[in-house]
C-alpha cells in the first residue's frame, strides 16, 4: 500500500480511476447547529480527463476539494464519513506526514480566491521558488531557474526579467497563472481549479483556459474544475458532476448532459440560459430559492423548487440512479426528466 | 419603429482621476482616463446594454450620470436639463428621475436598517413626495411589486437571500417612480438559477412602468436578451455602438470581435472547430491610453494610422452602425446556431 505513493515510480500501478470519491459526507459544527455541506458526493477522474463540477453557490464544491487536499477547516469541519481514493488507496486513513507528501506532487490546487492567496510582500519568482526549496531541497539558484522556467510555461511575458516582481506588478490574469504556476510547480497527477476563472474577464478567461488545456495535454493530468459557468463546463469537460444541497444530484460525459439532461435541476439551468432565439420571451427561470443548510428540505433537496415532484419526493431522499455505465441522476423521476414530459 | 425621444443624452462626458504621489505634500502626476469623451442617447422606455472589460469605465459613467461624482468635462442632460451642473433643490429634483441598482446585493444594503426603511428611505429624503401616512402602504406595493412577501417589511436584509436582496434594492429604485434606472452588475453576484428570475423582474417592469435602463454587465449574453441597444466600452471611450444584432451578429471593431468570441458557449456540439481570437496581453493603464486606437496594442489589424489618428466613433464604410476602428468590418464572429 504504502509503496504505492513513494513518489513518481508508484505511478500507474493501481487499477480503477486515478482518484475516487466515494460518498463522502461532511459536516460544519455550528453554534446554530450541524450543517451537512458535503453529504454524500462521488465521483471519480482519471489521467487526461477533465471532471468539471457544477452548482450553485453553497452546495459544497469547494469543501469537497478541501477534503481532497486535505485542507479542511477542522474544528469547525469533520469529515463523518466516505473514501477518497487516491490510485487505490483511502487517503483519508493516511497519517498527515504522508498526505503532506501527496499534496502538491500528487494532487494540487488553485484556489477560488486566488487573486488574493499570493503574499504581497515577496517576490512572485521567490514565491514560485519556495515550492521547490522545500518539496524538493532544491538550492537557491536552481530553484529560480525552475521558477523562471515555470513563469515561462504560464506564459508570463519576459518572465527572466520579472521574477523578482511584487504581485502587485501584475494584473488579474497574470496573477491568476502564477498560482497555476505554482500549482502545477510538482507536476502532479491531479489539479484541482477552484473557480479558476472567475473573477477574471471573459478575454482574459479564454487565455487561462486555453492554458491549463495545454498544460493537461502536456502532462496528462486529471483536472478537476469548479465552476458555475455552463458555457466553460461546455467548452473544456468530458464530464461533469452536478451538485446541489451538498449532494452529487447528476453525473454524466459532457455531450449527453446538454443534449439531454436527467435530472430537474440540471434541465432547469440549462433551460435558464438566455438564448437569441428566445429574446424579447420571459426567462425560464426555477423557482423559489436554494436550500440553508441548517434547514435543509427533507427528502430530495430540491423538491420544493422541482416541478416533476410527486409526493414521495418530500419523504424519500433519491438516490443516485444508474442512467447507464456513465450516467447517474438522483431523481426518482429522472425518466421523464429525460423524456422531456414535465 | 420611428425613434423614441430621448430621456438622457450623454455629450463629450469625461472623468479623469487625479494620480497623486507623496503622502504629506501630494502633487498630481498625472490622471486615470477612467471616462474619455463618451456621447450617446438614452430612449424613453429602451435598454442600453454596456460591456467591457474590468476596468475600462463602465461603473464610473454610471457614477457620473447619476451625479455621484462630477465629470471633468461633457453635459450629460435629463429631459434636456444637464445634470452635472444641477445644484441644491434642483439637483435633489433631477435626482427623482435617475436611480440605481448595485451590483452587490450583500453589501449594497445597510445591515441596521428594515426592508420597509431602506426602501422607504427615499421617500424620507424627498418628503414632498409622498406625505407619511401614505409611506408604509407604498412600501409594502413596492415589496409586491418585485415579488417579496410585503409582510415581511420589518425584516433585516441578513434574513434573506441574494435575489432577494437585490429585489429590495429594486423595489428602493422604483420608489420615486423614476424614468432611468441604472443597473450596475445587477445579476453578477447571483446563482445562475436565480439571475433568471431577476431578469425576469427587471423586464416586467420595464414594461410596466416603461422605465429606461442603462444595464452594465459582464455576461454577454444576459445584456443581449435584455438589451435593444448595447454600448461596448474599452478604456474609457465606447468603440461600438448599435442595435443587440448590429452588435452580436454584425460586430464590425476588432475588439468587439475579441469579445464575443471569447464567450463561451453554453453547448459542447461542434467545440473543437470553434474559432476563437485570443487576445494577447493585457488592457493597458488607463493613466496612460495608447495613442490613436487605444486598442491598438492588441489588435491584430493594426497599421500605421491606428497609432496617429484617432478612430472617431462614426458609420463606416463596411458597417451600418457606428464603429471606433480604422478598418471597420463587419464579421459573424459567434455563427449562433439556432
Ligand atoms: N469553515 C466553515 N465553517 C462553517 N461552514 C462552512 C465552512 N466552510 C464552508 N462552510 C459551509 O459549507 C457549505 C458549502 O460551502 P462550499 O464553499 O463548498 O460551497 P461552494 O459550492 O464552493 O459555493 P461557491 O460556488 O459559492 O464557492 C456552505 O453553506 C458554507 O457556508
Ligand atoms: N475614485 C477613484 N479614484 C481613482 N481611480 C478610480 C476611482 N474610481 C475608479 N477609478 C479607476 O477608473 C478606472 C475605471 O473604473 P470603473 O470602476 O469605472 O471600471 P468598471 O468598468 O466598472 O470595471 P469593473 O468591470 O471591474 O466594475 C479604473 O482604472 C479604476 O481603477
Ligand atoms: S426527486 Fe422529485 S423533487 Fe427531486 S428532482 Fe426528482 S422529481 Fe424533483
Ligand atoms: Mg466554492
Ligand atoms: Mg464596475
Amino acid at each position: 500500500m504504502v509503496e504505492v505513493l513513494s513518489g513518481p515510480t508508484g505511478r500507474g500501478s493501481y487499477s480503477g480511476a486515478l482518484l475516487e470519491v466515494e460518498n463522502l459526507q461532511v459536516e460544519f459544527h455550528t453554534r446554530q447547529g450541524v450543517a451537512k455541506a458535503v453529504n454524500g458526493v462521488t465521483y471519480s477522474v482519471n489521467p487526461g480527463e477533465t471532471l468539471a463540477v457544477l452548482g450553485e453557490s453553497g452546495s459544497g464544491k469547494s469543501v469537497t476539494a478541501q477534503t481532497i487536499m486535505g485542507i479542511l477547516d477542522m474544528p469547525p469541519g469533520r469529515v463523518a464519513g466516505g473514501a477518497i481514493r487516491f490510485r487505490g488507496v483511502d487517503i483519508l486513513k493516511l497519517p498527515e506526514e504522508q498526505r503532506r507528501r501527496i499534496r502538491g506532487e500528487g494532487i494540487s490546487m488553485v484556489f477560488q480566491d486566488a487573486l488574493s492567496a499570493l503574499n504581497p510582500v515577496f517576490p512572485v519568482g521567490w514565491q514560485i521558488a519556495e515550492m521547490f526549496r522545500i518539496h524538493r531541497g532544491s538550492s537557491r539558484s536552481d530553484a529560480k531557474k525552475k521558477a523562471v522556467e515555470l513563469m515561462d510555461r504560464v506564459r508570463i511575458p519576459g518572465a527572466r526579467d520579472r521574477v523578482n516582481d511584487f504581485p502587485h506588478q501584475f494584473s488579474g490574469g497574470m496573477r491568476q497563472r502564477i498560482m497555476i504556476a505554482m500549482a502545477i510547480a510538482l507536476d502532479p497527477e491531479i489539479l484541482i481549479a477552484d473557480e479558476p476563472t472567475t473573477a477574471l474577464d471573459v478575454t482574459v478567461q479564454a487565455q487561462i483556459m486555453g492554458l491549463l488545456a495545454d498544460l493537461q495535454r502536456d502532462s496528462n493530468m486529471g483536472l478537476i474544475l469548479i465552476t458555475h459557468d455552463l458555457g466553460v463546463v461546455a467548452d473544456v469537460a468530458d464530464k461533469i458532476a452536478v451538485m446541489y444541497g451538498g449532494r452529487i444530484v447528476e453525473t454524466a460525459p459532457v455531450h449527453d448532459l446538454y443534449r439531454n439532461p436527467a435530472h430537474p435541476y440540471t434541465k432547469g439551468l440549462l433551460e435558464s440560459i438566455p438564448r437569441v432565439d428566445l429574446k424579447g420571451q420571459e426567462l425560464y427561470a426555477i423557482k423559489g430559492m436554494p436550500p440553508n443548510l441548517l434547514e435543509m428540505p427533507s427528502g430530495c433537496a430540491f423538491h420544493p423548487r422541482c416541478p416533476y415532484r410527486r409526493e414521495d419526493c418530500a419523504t424519500a431522499v433519491p438516490p443516485l440512479y444508474p442512467i447507464s455505465g456513465t450516467r447517474g441522476s438522483a431523481c426518482h423521476y429522472w425518466r421523464e426528466v429525460v423524456d422531456g414530459s414535465r | 419603429m420611428a425613434p423614441a425621444e430621448s430621456i438622457l443624452e450623454v455629450r463629450d462626458l469625461v472623468k479623469h482621476f487625479p494620480l497623486t504621489q507623496g503622502i504629506v505634500f501630494k502633487r498630481q502626476i498625472g490622471a486615470i482616463k477612467a471616462v474619455d469623451g463618451v456621447s450617446f442617447d438614452l430612449r424613453r422606455g429602451e435598454t442600453l446594454g454596456v460591456v467591457g472589460e474590468s476596468g475600462c469605465g463602465k461603473s464610473t459613467l454610471a457614477k457620473v450620470m447619476m451625479a455621484l461624482e462630477r465629470p471633468t468635462s461633457g453635459s450629460v442632460k435629463v429631459n434636456g436639463r444637464d445634470i452635472t451642473k444641477a445644484k441644491g433643490a434642483e439637483l435633489k429634483h433631477m435626482r427623482r428621475n435617475i436611480q440605481m441598482v448595485m451590483q452587490d446585493p450583500y453589501t449594497s444594503l445597510n445591515p441596521r436598517m428594515t426592508v420597509g426603511d431602506i426602501v422607504g428611505e427615499p421617500f424620507e429624503i424627498h418628503s414632498e413626495v409622498l406625505p407619511k401616512g401614505g409611506r408604509r402602504k407604498r412600501v409594502q406595493e413596492l415589496l409586491d411589486v418585485v415579488g417579496l412577501n410585503p409582510d415581511h417589511i420589518n425584516r433585516y436584509p441578513h434574513q434573506f437571500s441574494g435575489g432577494q436582496r437585490q429585489r429590495i434594492g429594486i423595489a428602493r429604485g422604483l420608489a420615486l417612480q423614476p424614468e432611468v434606472i441604472i443597473c450596475d452588475e445587477p445579476v453578477s453576484a447571483l446563482d445562475v438559477s436565480i439571475q433568471a428570475q431577476v431578469m425576469n423582474l427587471l423586464d416586467r417592469l420595464q414594461k410596466e412602468f416603461n422605465l429606461a435602463y442603462i444595464f452594465i454587465a459582464h455576461d454577454l449574453s444576459v445584456v443581449r436578451h435584455i438589451s435593444d441597444r448595447v454600448a461596448v466600452m474599452y478604456l474609457g471611450k465606447i468603440v461600438e455602438l448599435g442595435g443587440d444584432s448590429q452588435i452580436y451578429d454584425r460586430p464590425s471593431h476588432p475588439y468587439t470581435q475579441a469579445l464575443l468570441s471569447a464567450v463561451p458557449v453554453p453547448n459542447p456540439e461542434g467545440r473543437e472547430a470553434r474559432e476563437r481570437i485570443i487576445l494577447q496581453g493585457d488592457p493597458p493603464s488607463p493613466a496612460n491610453p495608447p495613442s490613436g486606437c487605444r486598442f491598438r496594442t492588441r489588435c491584430w489589424k493594426a497599421q500605421d494610422i491606428c497609432a496617429k489618428e484617432e478612430p472617431l466613433l462614426q458609420i463606416r464604410p463596411g458597417t451600418d452602425h457606428l464603429s471606433a476602428c480604422h478598418f471597420a468590418e463587419a464579421l459573424d464572429v459567434v455563427h449562433v446556431q439556432s
